[in-house]
């Protein structure tokens, strides 16, 4: 299969992928991830500025993928769900280590750094967020 | 503005087919179309045709061009129109406005998609492309994954089943087993469904359409040219098309999509009409959860009441609205440009009463509802035998 990421296409992604950094309007106070670069409701009055979210959300929807895309075979089946963070938008990431049967709509969970995928034999190893169940200590 | 017609439909068998590549399929569609209007083909004046991956599937791009000539229609100016999924409908949408604006008189719409050219896993991929690449394919999203997303919700806050998402599946497999032009001609039932390979659960295989390969065309005329070609046109009451975020997770809603929510609106005003006087209503069915979103969003239902509505038989064929008479994505095939022209071919014959065994009784207004990607386009178009109060 052919490679499917260039180096400068996942180089470019580092900053939100390894650390959620997102962005945030300061006109109208809405967080952004991924970071936007305009504001779709001050347009040309809003202030994009970066900032970097907690990695703290809550489960809002998931579901178990059992026919997984190209170089993520050895994962299947996984669970994947939307996540809202704590600031307010949400995104789209795997759920790990823990029980599918236990993956619930609501459920505290906090970002983990994790391998994302293989790219063939010989191309990228990609990395970024994952998140996992928060358990009480 | 000018009012436009319908005035011939036309459809390349929908399935597996290894013995046609992209000429045979357009040439097979798009002479049933010029033939069924009755015309020689010099009349034609433009061709637009919906395609959303003539590169990734079969490494053929151009294929507005090649459409036109495989027709032998060269050499008109032809246009390919790109929206993932919702290809089709926004061919038919550009066509349309190429009439109504006045610059053309007699147009082809078409839409074409060849699939099985490769492995499932390369067309599955690059369905994929339909979503959001940088923020939920690289994450592992697949295409089936996000409509699962949705219906976990629409489970979770209003109840619906398995179940009655395996109902819309029965439902469209029944009405494609009266469609000769669709890929799966047989019924199945609700335990074949509920018990076929999880995919991306809650969703199964028989939640979801198939890979396929296919072909559309219809043909568009102005009023004064569609009175000449028949007695029968079907008239564009409403064609209007909205955009959403391409990722899921950036929507207001994960039960709703925005999208269909006001071009149906606004269609529904267009055409001077209410939602639930749609008497056949093709809607983008690519996973059964997205027929139950669809007939909620459109209103022919409440929020939430679609997988009731469905186990209650309200979108059975001669019910209270036949919803994808033609079998929709789910049986008949989803070649995912041509989708949008097949479901207005569709509907064109079940206005002229020409859709053989699994034709409806006196049906006067048609639906057709085109969804690209999670539904990050929607084409909503109402056409009737009327011409109603148009411009």
């Amino acid at each position: 299969m052919p490679h499917r990421t260039s180096v400068a296409g996942f180089w470019r992604r580092y900053p939100q992928r390894y650390r959620l950094v997102g962005s945030k309007c300061e006109t109208c106070g809405t967080y952004y991830f991924p970071p936007r670069q305009i504001c779709p409701k001050c347009r040309r009055k809003g202030k994009i500025v970066p900032y970097i979210f907690s990695g703290n959300g809550k489960i809002e929807s998931y579901t178990i993928v059992h026919t997984p895309p190209d170089g993520m075979e050895d994962q299947a089946p996984y669970v994947l769900a939307i996540i809202r963070l704590e600031e307010g938008p949400m995104l789209t990431a795997q759920v790990v280590d823990v029980d599918p049967s236990e993956v619930k709509i609501g459920m505290p969970v906090k970002m983990v750094f994790r391998k994302i995928s293989e790219d063939g034999e010989d191309g990228l190893i990609n990395y970024g967020y994952k998140f996992e169940p928060v358990r009480k200590r | 503005m000018r009012n436009v017609a319908v005035v011939g439909a036309g459809m390349a068998k929908f399935g597996e087919r290894w013995d046609a590549g992209l000429r045979e399929l357009t040439a097979e569609a798009g002479v049933m179309a010029i033939e069924s209007a009755d015309l020689a083909g010099d009349e034609i004046e433009a061709v637009y045709v919906g395609n959303m991956s003539g590169g990734r599937f079969t490494g053929q791009e151009h294929i507005g061009a090649l459409l036109a000539d495989a027709m032998g229609l060269n050499p008109v100016p032809a246009t390919r129109v790109e929206a993932a999924c919702a290809s089709g409908g926004l061919a038919f949408r550009q066509a349309y406005l190429s009439i109504a604006s006045g610059e053309f008189d007699i147009v082809v719409a078409g839409g074409i998609e060849k699939m099985t050219d490769v492995l499932t896993g390369q067309a599955t991929t690059t369905l994929g492309g339909a979503a959001d690449q940088e923020w939920e394919s690289f994450f592992g999203a697949t295409f089936p994954s996000l409509y699962a997303l949705m219906a976990r919700r629409h489970m979770h806050d209003y109840g619906t089943t398995e179940e009655q998402m395996a109902r819309v599946a029965v439902k469209n497999h029944h009405n494609g087993s009266m469609n000769p032009f669709a890929q799966y001609q047989r019924d199945v039932t609700i335990d074949q469904v509920m018990n076929s390979p999880k995919v991306a659960e809650p969703l199964k295989i028989f939640d979801c359409s198939p890979i396929t390969d296919g072909a559309a065309a219809v043909i568009l005329a102005s009023e004064d040219v569609a009175r000449k070609i028949t007695d029968t046109p079907v008239w564009v009451n409403a064609s209007v098309q909205a955009s959403d975020t391409l990722a899921l997770h950036d929507r207001d809603s994960l039960t709703s999509l925005k999208g269909t929510r006001i071009a149906g609106k606004q269609a529904f005003k267009m055409a001077g009409i209410e939602p639930r006087q749609v008497d056949v209503a093709e809607v983008h069915d690519c996973f059964t959860i997205a027929e139950i979103l669809a007939v909620e969003d459109l209103g022919f239902v409440k929020k939430g009441e679609g997988g009731k509505a469905e186990e209650d038989g309200m979108f059975d064929l001669n019910s209270d609205i036949s919803v994808n008479t033609s079998g929709g994505l789910k049986s008949c095939g989803h070649p995912v440009g041509a989708t949008g022209i097949k479901q207005v071919a569709e509907v064109f014959w079940q206005l002229r009463g020409e859709a053989g065994k699994r034709q409806t009784d006196n049906a006067e207004i048609g639906l057709t509802h085109n969804v690209g990607g999670s539904g990050a386009t929607v084409v909503v178009h109402v056409l009737s035998r009327n011409k109603g109060k148009m411009r």
